[in-house]
C-alpha cells in the first residue's frame, strides 16, 4: 500500500522502527539492507482506526465498573492482532451516573506493542431521536431544552478525553452545543437522527464533521428530501469544510450496493467503523450493551425479549467482506487515512 | 555488426534481456572481476528491464558482481524529481535487483561543478577497466545518449544543452509544460560509449525507423549520431519489425536470414543456477 494504491510487490523499508524511503538511501548513502525478511507475499498497510467501537472480547465499554482501564487495555490489545491500530472507545447512551464513573477512567493514550492507541471516546447519545434510538436504551435519552450545553456537561460530568459526540441535530439548541463542543477540539457526529437535509446542512454551518453510521438509524433517503445522507452530495458544505461518514459494511447493516452508492457519492469521506459490541469474539449467547441484555445469535444480535428488528453483527470485524464488495486499495484506505 | 530483428517489442526486449545475461553470466564475474555495465533510460529499455528483474528474482541472474554506467541525466532536475533518471533506475530496476548500491553511477545533474563530475565520471568507467557492454536506445533522431545531432563523433562526457526535438518530445513528461522540460543534460560522448568492448542498441517502433535507416544503411555522420557504431567492431542493434519499415528490403531479407544464426546468442540461456561446465565456455561463438 504505497499513496492511496496498492502497488506492486515491493519491498517496505525500516530503520529505526521509522519507515524509510529506499531510493534515498540507495544514492545517499549507497547501503543495502542488513535484514531482509519475507512476508510471503502479505499486505503491508497503515493500521486501522476503528472510531465506533463499544466493547469486544467480554468487555463493555458502557458498563460502570471501577476497573475500566484494565477492560480498554484487553480490548486495544486484542484488536492489535484485527489490524486496528487504534481507536475511540464508544459509550451508547447511559445514565449520567455511567459517564461520571467511566470517563475519568478512560485516558488517551499511544499504542505500541502492548495495544492499539486510544485517540478519546466517542459518546453515542444520549441527545439522540427517540424515533431512531435504535439499540440505545429509551429512559436515558436526553434533550438539550432547558440549558442546552450545560446539560451536556451535567450529563457526561466532563469532557475530558472525548473526542466524538453523536447527536441528533434537529433536537432545539443543538446548533449552540456543535459550536461548543467543536470549540473544545471535540468532533461531532450527526446521527441516530430523524434530520432533513436543511438541518443535517445547518449542523455542518455549526461545526459538525462526521456522519455517525450512514444510512443506519436515521430518515432513509428519499429524492425530495435525501436527508442525512444528502449531505454526501450537498453544495451547502462550507468551503474548504469535508463531512466524513462512517459506515459499518459487515454486509448486514448497509447492503454492498448501498455501500457502493454511498462509496461512488463521496470516495473520500468514507470511514469504516465497526460498531463492535461486548460479544465480539466470544461465542453466541446474551451479552450486554450499556444497560441493556442483548442476545447474540449466529451473525446477527438483538435485544433481548424485542423483535429483531434492529440488528448487528457480531463479527464485526468484516474486512474480508468489505474487501470484495469495494476492492482492497480502497478498503485499505478508508480504514487508515480517512 | 549485427541486426536482430524480432516481431515486436516484447521479443525484441527479451532477446536483449537474453543476451545481457547470458553476457554476464559466461563473463563469470566475482569479486576481483567485476562486469560493467552501460545504461539507458527511455521507454524502449522497459521491457528489458522487466525480463532482468525476472531473472534476477528467479535467480537465474545476479548483479551482486555487475558494476553499471547510466548514460545521461538531467541537468538540475532535483534527483526525487520522478522524470529524473536517478529515480527511472530506481523504479524501473535498481530496486528489483541485487545490485550494490556503491556498484551503480549516475551522473549528478547537480553537481557543483558539471564539468567536473563529467571527468570523474570518465574517470571511474576508467577505473573499472571500461566498460564491457553498453546498452543504448535512440532517439528518433539518431541521438544516442544525449548527443544530439551535430555532437562530436568521439565526444566524452560532458554538458549538452538539448535539442529543440527533444524538449518538445519530453515536454510530455513533466505536464507538457516546456517551461518545465529541462534543456540541459550530462551525458557520456559516443566516443565513452565506442570505447565499451561491446555495444547493444535497441530500436523499437516505426517511429525509429528512419533513424534505424540513418544509423546502418547509409554513412557515417555526425547528424545521425548513432550511425558512429558502424565504425565499432562489436556492436548488435536489436529492433522489432516496426523499427525495420524504412530498411531496404535486402537488407532485412540478409538478416532474417541470419538470425538462426544469431539466436545462438542466447541459445542456450545460461543461467547462474547452473554452476561450473557451461560458464567456463569462452567468448560468443560467432563474431560479424
Amino acid at each position: 500500500m504505497k499513496g492511496h494504491y496498492l502497488g506492486a510487490w515491493e519491498d517496505l523499508w525500516v530503520r529505526g522502527g521509522k519507515i524509510l524511503d529506499p531510493e534515498k538511501l540507495f544514492f545517499d548513502e549507497k547501503k543495502p539492507a542488513d535484514v531482509q525478511l519475507d512476508c510471503q507475499g502479505c499486505i503491508v498497510a497503515p493500521g486501522f482506526i476503528d472510531v465506533q467501537i463499544n466493547g469486544g472480547f467480554g468487555v463493555d465499554f458502557s458498563q460502570a465498573t471501577d476497573d475500566v482501564a484494565s477492560g480498554i487495555s484487553l480490548v486495544a490489545q486484542k484488536i492489535l492482532s484485527h489490524g486496528v491500530t487504534s481507536f475511540c472507545p464508544t459509550l451508547v447512551t447511559s445514565p449520567p451516573s455511567v459517564y461520571t464513573k467511566v470517563l475519568p477512567q478512560i485516558c488517551v493514550r499511544n499504542g505500541g506493542p502492548h495495544g492499539a492507541g486510544i485517540l478519546g471516546v466517542h459518546l453515542e447519545g444520549p441527545f439522540i431521536s427517540r424515533e431512531k434510538k435504535g439499540a440505545h436504551p429509551e429512559p436515558y435519552l436526553r434533550t438539550f431544552e432547558t440549558g442546552a450545553f450545560q446539560d451536556v456537561l451535567d450529563t457526561y460530568g466532563g469532557l475530558d478525553g472525548v473526542k466524538i459526540v453523536t447527536l441528533a441535530p434537529e433536537m432545539e439548541r443543538s446548533g449552540e452545543v456543535i459550536r461548543e463542543l467543536t470549540k473544545r477540539g471535540i468532533c461531532v457526529s450527526v446521527g441516530h437522527s430523524v434530520a432533513n437535509l436543511s438541518q443535517a446542512e445547518e449542523a455542518v454551518r455549526h461545526g459538525a464533521t462526521f456522519i455517525t453510521h450512514l444510512f443506519n438509524a436515521m430518515l432513509p433517503f428519499h429524492h425530495r428530501d435525501p436527508g442525512i445522507v444528502g449531505l454526501l452530495t450537498s453544495d451547502q458544505i462550507p468551503p474548504g469544510r469535508r463531512v466524513f461518514y462512517g459506515m459499518i459494511s459487515d454486509g448486514i447493516h448497509t447492503n454492498p450496493a448501498a455501500l457502493r452508492i454511498a462509496h461512488r457519492a463521496d470516495p473520500k469521506g468514507l470511514v469504516l467503523v465497526t460498531d463492535a459490541i461486548m460479544a465480539m469474539g466470544l461465542p453466541p449467547g446474551r451479552h450486554t450493551l450499556g444497560q441493556q441484555v442483548v442476545e447474540v445469535d449466529g451473525l446477527n444480535t438483538y435485544i433481548a425479549g424485542e423483535c429483531p428488528e434492529e440488528t448487528w453483527v457480531v463479527e464485526v470485524f468484516a474486512v474480508g467482506r468489505t474487501w470484495a464488495n469495494l476492492g482492497p486499495p480502497g478498503v485499505l484506505d478508508f480504514n487508515s487515512h480517512h | 555488426m549485427k541486426l536482430i530483428i524480432l516481431e515486436n517489442y516484447d521479443q525484441a526486449s527479451e532477446w536483449a534481456a537474453k543476451y545481457i545475461r547470458n553476457r554476464i553470466i559466461q563473463f563469470n564475474p566475482g569479486p576481483d572481476k567485476y562486469f560493467t555495465l552501460g545504461l539507458p533510460t527511455g521507454s524502449t529499455p522497459l521491457g528489458c528491464y522487466r525480463k532482468l528483474t525476472e531473472y534476477c528474482n528467479n535467480g537465474d541472474l545476479s548483479f551482486k558482481y555487475v558494476k553499471t554506467f547510466n548514460m545521461d541525466e538531467y541537468v538540475g532536475l532535483p534527483r526525487d524529481h520522478p522524470e529524473s533518471y536517478h529515480s527511472f533506475m530506481w523504479n524501473n530496476l535498481f530496486k528489483h535487483i541485487d545490485i550494490d548500491p556503491e556498484n551503480t553511477h549516475i551522473l549528478d545533474g547537480n553537481a557543483p561543478d558539471l564539468q567536473a563530475e563529467c571527468d570523474a565520471f570518465e574517470e571511474k568507467i576508467k577505473e573499472a577497466g571500461g566498460i564491457e557492454l553498453f546498452v543504448g536506445g535512440i532517439g528518433p533522431d539518431g541521438h544516442i545518449a544525449f548527443n544530439e545531432p551535430g555532437s562530436s563523433l568521439v565526444s566524452r562526457t560532458r554538458v549538452k544543452t538539448l535539442a529543440m526535438d527533444t524538449i518538445l518530445a519530453n515536454a510530455r513528461f513533466f505536464e507538457g509544460d516546456l517551461s518545465k522540460v529541462p534543456t540541459m543534460a550530462l551525458t557520456v560522448g559516443v566516443g565513452t560509449v565506442m570505447d565499451a568492448r561491446e555495444v547493444m542498441i535497441l530500436i523499437t517502433g516505426a517511429h525509429k525507423a528512419f533513424a534505424l535507416h540513418k544509423a546502418i544503411e547509409e554513412g557515417i555522420n555526425h547528424m545521425w549520431t548513432v550511425s558512429a557504431f558502424q565504425q565499432h567492431p562489436c556492436t548488435v542493434f536489436v529492433c522489432d519489425e516496426d523499427a525495420t519499415l524504412e530498411l531496404k528490403v535486402k537488407t532485412v531479407k540478409y538478416f532474417h536470414g541470419l538470425m538462426f544464426v544469431h539466436n545462438k546468442l542466447v541459445d542456450p540461456l545460461y543461467s547462474m543456477k547452473e554452476t561450473g561446465t557451461k560458464k567456463s565456455q569462452g567468448k560468443e561463438p560467432y563474431g560479424d
